[in-house]
């Protein structure tokens, strides 16, 4: 009984370490985390805002299809789209995959041109659990758009 | 690549048309956090980069992390200028580069 009691205690004291050290990072960096900060990785953190530098994303936009839940994490399909004119003066330049809770934040980084014709990817990635799927996309005029997918994974990708 | 990447592209292509290409390579995308049954890490093996280039002209990159699964599955748009040549190629952790090039002709 001891033992058990010992077990949970420890467990849950770590847990509570590896959240402040998230918040933690979170205020070095010196942006607000968001409620759900807890469940995203430090790495992700870092990944997110390197990529936006300082900049605010625009909530709206990109479209992210991805299953709200899936059997097996070794193999979900991923669809990645912005509508835009995709001339010289107005096209999305990236779109950006990335996890929360995977090992490595960025899944997969797709860069378009004017010849793209369509600002849209299909793809099929891996996640290690259940988690928040974030895209990014940045636009030739330096607007960046986000969109974010909580899904739930039965079994997760193999070997990650 | 232990066998040729798979790609399709539509039919009946006319200039100015905005075509889908489906590209299926072969690749086992290790990501390098997994360990053998002695428990030694294996080491990272994925594809990293695909590019595909119409008659030179860059059209579309991935850069590719271990989060993509296995036989990574691209699908991508070509705004068709004319006919040409489409580029496309697979880099490896290994240094081993595949290329196939697709006739693109318009009707």
């Amino acid at each position: 009984m001891i033992d058990r009691a010992e077990l949970i205690l420890t467990s849950r004291r770590d847990f509570v370490v590896g959240t402040g050290a998230t918040a933690a990072v979170a205020a070095l960096l010196g942006f607000a985390a968001p409620s759900s900060a807890a469940n995203r990785s430090v790495q992700f953190e870092i990944a997110y805002q390197e990529l936006l530098r300082s900049a605010t994303p625009i909530g709206s936009g990109l479209e992210l299809d991805i299953p709200k839940s899936v059997e097996n994490g070794a193999f979900v399909p991923v669809a990645l789209a912005v509508d835009s004119p995709m001339t010289r003066e107005d096209y999305v330049k990236s779109i950006h995959l990335l996890s929360t809770a995977n090992p490595a934040a960025s899944v997969a980084t797709f860069k378009f041109t004017p010849l793209s014709g369509k600002a849209r990817v299909v793809s099929r990635m891996r996640l290690a659990e259940s988690q928040e799927v974030i895209a990014v996309a940045e636009l030739s005029d330096g607007t960046f758009l986000v969109a974010a997918q909580n899904v739930d994974v039965k079994v997760g990708g193999c070997g990650l | 690549m232990r066998k040729p990447p798979r790609i399709k592209v539509p039919a009946s292509i006319r200039a100015g048309d905005v075509i889908e290409i489906k590209t299926l390579a072969t690749h086992i995308m290790e990501t390098g956090n997994r360990k053998d049954a002695e428990g030694q890490p294996i080491a990272r093996d994925i594809i990293h980069t695909f590019t595909a280039a119409f008659e030179g002209d860059r059209v579309f990159t991935a850069d590719l992390g271990p989060g993509i699964a296995a036989n990574p599955y691209i699908a991508f748009y070509l705004k068709v200028p004319g006919p040409g040549t489409l580029q496309l190629t697979w880099i490896e952790d290994s240094g081993t580069t595949t290329s196939e090039s697709v006739a693109i002709q318009v009707v």
